[in-house]
């Protein structure tokens, strides 16, 4: 029988928190999903870099003055190579010939005469066991003595410098989360004792027929639960094509450092659990918000 | 519903005293006792505290001083999780009815069921039924806004005793109806007493009490009770 459909007792859907909680919710569950996407972007630009750089090692010699600089320059580099060879944990050496230096410098300097005469710096890759605790300190100094105007880039060092910057931003993007969590809580216990207030007399029958306090506030968790997957929806319903178009754009202004910006799977996952987590929390949140408030009534 | 042995004290009051916020006392040193099982009529010029002293026997208020005992348990020691459960046992009729406007007359009857958790099938096989009895048949789908004084006060009545009560506490509950269906509704309570529901009915109506008073009746006059035979 049609008059007997599934409705709360509480006419709640009427009242004002209707319409604004969802737009509430929306906006909350929009900006964790950015923080959280950009937390995921950061982890996984961390490991690329991680993945990339920790085996490598790179030496620059600085080309000799003089006479036959180009000779001496060829008898540093060879000096230099040999005496990487000679650490252990090194895997290969390998130095960049003059034309291969320049052909990495052509994005920035072009190839032009003047450049193929400029006394450029040698480079030499090393590749080297990531497992294995190498002294840097101690390759360095050796390096320097053997070989004049040669010196070590551990890139490790300015990795982790990187690495540290992401930390911190992962860690303000969970503090982001939580400050919403919190403002999306705290709205859902203005609303709902607002709700209460205006509803008074409605409660009042309920206890007097004998209902339970959890009766009560189950009809008031029950709207705030869909109205917070309504809002929660309609939120990551901005934030997906938001994220896209930023995605796009990452993708225009990358460059060779920047490797491709991509959301991993557990990121969609996380995504798309933004609006249940949302819906869930107003959810508990009003049940215990009436509760609490039953409780000082007599 | 219990069946509780005639003659046991179903409601106790003690030197009960009541006044609204910082008013005078509205009740005075109120005792007397009502056996379980029985039927009393509670009469008083307007203002006397009749709707008062229903109000403490329903658990909607507290009283100022003095001791309610409501099928054996004190209420002044009695936690706020445990009320519900006696609340259940008690059916009251509201001097305003207190109907929720926003239900039709069916889910307003269906109400302290549903409260109860009691199964969809065996609501929409009693309340129909019940709202029949009274004479609503025709108007299980109406909201409150829409029906007369009378057809209010009908659905009112319903929903305080389609739980089967074991007390029944009903303000002026033939106020707004003509002396036919006064009289059929109060046979649905002489029904429902003779099943051993207590009842307590608050009433003007000197000829009501002439024609159903089987039991000492309850008369409040300057917040005092005092039983009349
Ligand atoms: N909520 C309230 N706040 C303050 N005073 C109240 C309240 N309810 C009732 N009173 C006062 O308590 C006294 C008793 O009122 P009550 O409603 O119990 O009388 P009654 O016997 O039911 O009257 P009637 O026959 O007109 O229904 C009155 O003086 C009234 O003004
Ligand atoms: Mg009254």
């Amino acid at each position: 029988m049609m008059l007997f459909r599934r409705r709360s007792d509480l006419p709640l859907a009427g009242d004002a928190t209707s319409r604004f909680l969802p737009w509430l919710v929306a906006l909350m569950v929009f900006l964790a999903a950015m923080a959280v996407a950009g937390a995921f972007v950061i982890s996984g630009l961390m490991e690329r870099w991680d993945r990339d750089v920790s085996g490598t090692l790179t030496v620059q010699v600085i080309p000799a003055g003089g006479d036959h600089a180009e000779a001496a320059t060829e008898e540093r580099v060879r000096v230099a190579v040999e005496v990487m060879r000679k650490v252990p944990g090194v895997l290969a050496v390998k130095a960049f010939d003059k034309k291969r230096t320049l052909a990495l410098l052509e994005p920035w300097l072009g190839n032009t005469d003047m450049v193929q005469d400029m006394p450029l710096p040698r480079l030499i890759d090393v590749t080297v066991d990531s497992d294995a605790r190498i002294d840097l300190g101690e390759v360095a100094s050796r390096l320097a003595r053997a070989v004049p105007g040669a010196s070590l880039d551990d890139h490790r060092v300015w990795l982790s410098r990187l690495i540290n910057l992401s930390r911190t931003m992962q860690w303000l993007a969970v503090v982001v989360v939580v400050l919403i969590g919190a403002v999306t809580s705290a709205t859902v216990v203005y609303a709902t004792r607002t709700g209460m207030a205006v509803h008074h007399g409605i409660i009042e029958v309920l206890h007097l027929i004998g209902a339970h306090d959890d009766y009560i506030a189950r009809q008031f968790a029950d709207r705030a639960f869909s109205l917070g997957i309504a809002g929660g929806l309609m939120g990551l319903g901005l934030a997906l094509p938001a994220l896209t178009a930023l995605g796009w754009a990452a993708k225009r202004l990358e460059g060779g450092f920047l490797p491709s910006i991509g959301l991993p799977v557990l990121g969609y996952v996380a995504l798309a659990l933004l609006p249940l987590l949302a819906a869930g929390l107003a959810m508990l949140t009003a049940r215990l918000t009436v509760h609490g408030t039953l409780a000082r009534m007599p | 519903m219990r069946h509780r042995p005639r003659g046991e004290d179903i409601i106790r009051f003690d030197s009960v005293g009541l006044r609204y916020g910082l008013g005078p006392e509205v009740l005075q040193d109120v005792t007397f006792a009502l056996p379980s099982g029985s039927f009393h009529f509670l009469t008083g010029p307007s203002g006397a505290g009749k709707s008062s002293l229903l109000r403490l026997m329903y658990l909607g208020l507290r009283p100022t001083r003095g001791r309610v005992v409501l099928f054996d348990r004190d209420i002044a020691n009695t936690k706020r999780y445990e009320l519900p459960a006696l609340r259940r046992r008690i059916g009251v009729v509201f001097q305003d009815f207190r109907l929720l406007d926003h239900m039709t007359a069916l889910d307003n009857v269906a109400l302290p069921l549903r409260v109860r958790g009691v199964r969809e099938s065996e609501i929409r096989k009693h309340v129909p039924e019940l709202l029949s009895w009274v004479g609503l048949a025709d108007h299980l789908g109406a909201r409150p806004s829409t029906l007369s004084g009378g057809q209010k006060q009908r659905v009112a009545i319903a929903r305080a005793v389609i739980g089967r009560p074991d007390l029944l506490l009903a303000d002026e509950p033939t106020g707004n109806v003509d002396d036919h269906i006064a009289m059929r509704l109060m046979y649905l309570f002489e029904e429902l007493n003779k099943l051993g529901t207590t009842i307590v009915v608050a009433t003007h109506n000197e000829g009501l009490v002439e024609r159903f008073a089987h039991n000492p009746r309850l008369h409040i006059e300057h917040g005092m009770v005092s039983r009349v035979t």
